[in-house]
């Protein structure tokens, strides 16, 4: 190599080398691929901004049992840059905890367990701050009452991204509570709802604002519709358009002067229960992560310490995981070599394990996934199925289908001619982005929905007025990227998912025949009803009846034939 | 009814009033279905087909046989139900009631006042007034229903009494005095009466040769009345030749074209009706027809092998049909062996093959000689 040519005469050497040779903090890798994050475009980097905020607020709400309530608020401040704040109801954060949270990528509670939540890595609000910071050198601003404080904190935080820790710059006790702006259902503004507790948290960023199926505006409805217990406001304000120029996107509506509110209310009172945690499962833990757990296991023998990390490791299967390891039971689990640890990983593969709890996932469920849908698509015909949990590597999940399915009519929302839209979330967090790469839609364009009465395209999305939501609840979605917007193609998910839409596409298709049967008896009773008078006037004219007479003959034969021809 | 009609004196004429009588019977059972008895109406009508004829040998024409369908009112039979319906007060009430009649096409047309009951198209309408003869057992004609083909051409030693349309007075009409033409048979001939001294008359297919004898007066010669049919005869013009031949009491003849159409289609249908028709082949019928040629016989006897044609596939399905399932046919050993030789020699012969041998050839030779050996096709 070059070290070793002397004809270079910039060679480096080992030494040369090692001063350029430096820690890469964590802050700068996502700086410099922020598309990793959801922050490619600035459209993508309001939507991803409003979504990090909102799940963090949904989580810590129902961590704390509080029926969430929440605000968003997008301001455009000039040309291409947007204030976005999210305010909830939840139950605060304490000073300390502020700057870490807002200005420290990978710092949160939600890692390191084993959880059901929407947010998993403890990157997204801090990237959109750090996002916001980049583009436009403002800063975080955090305001936060918790429950029994008399005064709210007030902060102003940004990121150093090279040592990727917070800067505060201001930090304050303020008067400061949580108010929300609800806008009634003809659009007046409603009275204002007070809280006791709860944050808020406002960015600019350099961002664009464009209508449709990947806005904003489409994300806030998919919240509502799979968190029925949420209620949300809404406000957007853009700015007037300078001069005429072109709309702010090439894939929507130009943008021009405007003010949109929208409120959604509640559908139901009542908290999802609150997931368990759990310990992992011995089949979905790598050998690594084995080798660590093993390192940090606080249990002196190695049966102990698998039967007390892991669920569903009891001391009858951890002796058979030993046995089968040809390993001593009462071994301590930190001297367990590599090459025992490698033994041991194969051994707990081939040993056979009850499959993991699954009260640590909190479905939607069936009731109201249908509320949800109902609230805020109109159709004629509501499903919903929540499967039984499965697993895959380990990891417990529950897939969830609905469908709502509206009349083919050409002023509706939904198009009777276009493929049907398929919602996708994944612990109740709407995706929007990448549908092509998401296990979703690999597991709709594989169902045969012609056999439940719809057209569909040979390896293409059905045709029809419906609307398709799939959920996949999960201690760990496993997403494709860091920007959590598709899920990847595990075959037991697949598998599950397709179970499921094939459950609903059957409840469809008693839905659809018996619809068919409808309309073909209003036929059938129209032409009947057509000619009964005829034969009723042929009769009175041959047989000189009276109207009395005639009118007799029209019901009797009406009652007739609808009894032996529209039964349904 | 049909007893009366074997004497041969023609149908027995059904007045107006019972015509509309019937009507209103069949009418009444439906009523009577529908308001007293509680159930779906239903109107009977004996089955039109080839299956449910018999030759009846001692009347000499194809008697209908008892298979009857019945029409019960559901989804599927309503319209065509309140059409029925709708036609049979049409006919009571303005044809029959007030004396007047209609053509099939303006009965059609006359639909298009029931709004959505009225008929699509005329085939429609054709196929419910056969039904309607058939299930009353009168023919249209008494119903005041007129066809519009044309009922065929005469010429010969025929006086046709007529009368006025206007004023009721007879008119006399002498078929040998009609020039280059010939007399129209119209198509409602009950009333018509009849003085000739022709010995016999005979029946011709084609127009063309129907011309040729009319052209040399024929008819002089042989002293015989010449009916023209074109084709297979109207009801009108069987009808015509049955009272003529009644009337008169002479025998009459059949020269059609040497081919299983002209067989088992125009010769078979004026001798002893259609299965289409055949609740009123009684009336329509001319049992006392022979069938003089072109039989596959004359082919030989009378060189014309090398002026056939070859029988097309319809021709050969026809024939084998014929064989197989018509109950004439079935009946005559001698028609079996013409069919069967015709399909052996694979030809057929038309009428006009006998000008190879001259123009007049069949004026002649080929008739005179037929007529004087007498031995013709039953």
């Amino acid at each position: 190599m070059a070290r070793n040519s002397k004809k270079v005469a910039a060679a480096e050497t080992a030494e040369s080398m090692a001063l350029k040779q430096r820690e890469i903090s964590v802050s700068e890798f996502f700086l410099k691929n922020r598309h990793l994050l959801g922050f490619d475009s600035p459209r993508k980097a309001l939507l991803t901004t409003v979504k990090e905020a909102v799940d963090n607020s949904l989580d810590a709400c129902e961590e704390a049992g509080i029926l969430p309530e929440i605000g968003v608020t997008i301001q455009q401040t000039a040309e291409d840059r947007f204030r976005v704040s999210i305010t909830d109801n939840g139950p605060g954060i304490v000073r300390q905890q502020i700057p870490k949270i807002f200005a420290k990528l990978l710092y949160g509670s939600k890692f390191h367990r084993l959880r059901m939540s929407r947010g998993q890595q403890g990157i997204g609000i801090s990237a959109a701050g750090m996002y916001g910071q980049l583009t436009t050198g403002t800063s975080t601003r955090i305001f936060s009452k918790t429950k029994g404080n008399k005064k709210a904190h007030r902060m102003e935080v940004q990121i150093d991204t090279r040592a990727n820790k917070p800067t505060i710059l201001v930090d304050e006790e303020v008067d400061w509570i949580p108010t929300f702006h609800p806008t009634r259902e003809d659009g007046k503004p409603g009275k204002p709802i007070e809280h006791k507790h709860g944050t808020c948290v406002s960015i600019e960023m350099e961002a664009a604002y464009v209508r449709g199926r990947l806005s904003v505006d489409e994300y806030i409805k998919q919240c509502a519709i799979v968190n029925p217990h949420l209620q949300l406001h809404y406000s957007l304000a853009l700015k007037p358009k300078e001069g005429g120029k072109p709309g702010a996107g090439s894939n929507g509506d130009p943008v021009s002067s405007f003010k949109f509110q929208v409120s959604y209310s509640r559908a139901v009172t009542k908290l999802p229960p609150p997931p368990a945690e759990i310990k992992p499962h011995p089949h979905g833990v790598e050998l690594g992560v084995l080798m660590q757990m093993l390192k940090d296991s606080t249990s002196r023998t190695l049966r102990g310490a698998l039967s007390t990390d892991f669920s569903r490791v009891s001391d009858k299967s951890a002796s058979e995981i030993c046995g089968r390891a040809k390993l001593n039971p009462k071994a301590n689990p930190t001297r367990i070599a590599h090459q025992e640890s490698e033994a041991l990983f194969k051994a707990i593969q081939e040993t056979k394990l009850m499959r993991p709890p699954t009260d640590c996932l909190a479905p939607i469920g069936e009731t109201a996934i249908v509320a949800g849908l109902k609230k805020e698509i109109e159709a004629d015909f509501y499903t919903a199925v929540t499967r039984d949990p499965e697993v895959y590597r380990g990891n417990p999940f529950q897939i969830e289908v609905g469908i709502a399915y509206a009349k083919p009519d050409p002023k509706q929302e939904i198009g009777a001619e276009d493929p049907v839209r398929v919602m996708r979330f994944a612990n109740r967090v709407p995706l929007l982005y990448q549908a092509g790469a998401c296990a979703v839609s690999e597991a709709v364009t594989g169902v045969n929905w012609k056999a439940y009465g719809l057209n569909q395209p040979r390896g293409g999305l059905p045709i029809g007025p419906m609307v398709i939501l799939v959920h996949m609840a999960s201690v760990w979605v496993p997403f494709t990227s860091e920007s959590k917007e598709a899920i990847a193609h595990y075959p037991e998910i697949i598998k599950e998912m397709v179970y499921g839409l094939q459950e609903c596409g059957r409840q469809l298709s008693v839905y659809l025949s018996r619809r068919r049967r409808e309309a073909e008896a209003a036929r059938k009773r129209n032409y009947i009803e057509l000619y009964i008078p005829h034969l009723a006037l042929g009769l009175k004219q041959i047989l000189d009846l009276d109207d009395r007479q005639e009118k007799t003959i029209v019901r009797k034969l009406s009652t007739m034939l609808e009894k032996t021809h529209l039964d349904v | 009814m049909s007893k009366k009609s074997v004497a041969g004196s023609g149908p027995e004429t059904v007045s107006k009033k019972s015509a509309a009588q019937k009507i209103v019977g069949v009418a009444g059972e439906v009523h009577s279905d529908i308001v007293k008895k509680n159930r779906k109406p239903s109107m009977r009508f004996p089955i039109r087909s080839l299956a449910n004829v018999k030759y009846d040998l001692k009347r000499g024409h194809f008697e209908i046989l008892n298979k009857t369908s019945t029409r019960t009112l559901s989804y599927n039979t309503v319209k065509t139900f309140a059409q029925s319906m709708r036609l049979l007060a049409t006919t009571k009430n303005d044809l029959l009631d007030k004396d007047d009649i209609a053509g099939k096409r303006e009965v059609y047309y006359n639909s298009k006042s029931w709004g959505e009951c009225r008929f699509n198209e005329q085939p429609e309408s054709d196929a419910l007034l056969d039904d309607m003869e058939a299930m009353l057992a009168i023919n249209r004609e008494q119903l005041g229903y007129i066809p519009e083909e044309r009922g065929g051409e005469v010429c010969g030693p025929l006086v046709v009494v007529d009368m006025d349309p206007a004023t009721g007075k007879d008119i006399k009409i002498d078929c040998t005095k009609l020039g280059t033409g010939a007399w129209s048979i119209p198509s409602r001939v009950e009333h018509l009466r009849f003085q000739s001294k022709a010995k016999f008359i005979l029946v011709i297919e084609t127009a063309s040769l129907f011309q040729r004898l009319v052209h040399h007066r024929y008819y002089d010669k042989a002293n015989c009345i010449l009916v023209s049919m074109s084709g297979v005869p109207t009801r009108a013009c069987r009808r015509f030749i049955r009272r003529v031949a009644d009337d008169q009491k002479i025998p009459v003849v059949a020269f059609t074209d040497g081919d299983p159409y002209g067989y088992c289609n125009i010769y078979r249908t004026l001798k002893v009706g259609s299965g289409q028709a055949a609740h009123i082949n009684r009336y329509f019928c001319v049992p006392q027809a022979h069938y003089l040629g072109v039989t596959p016989w004359d082919i030989k006897d009378y060189k014309l092998e090398d002026a056939t044609h070859p029988l097309e596939d319809v021709d050969i399905k026809r024939a084998k049909d014929a064989l197989k399932n018509d109950p004439f046919i079935r009946h005559h050993k001698e028609w079996q062996a013409a069919l069967e030789l015709m399909l052996k020699l694979g030809v057929r012969v038309e009428q006009q093959a006998f000008a190879k041998h001259g123009l007049n050839f069949v004026l002649e030779k080929y008739l005179p000689e037929k007529l004087k050996k007498g031995k013709f096709l039953p």
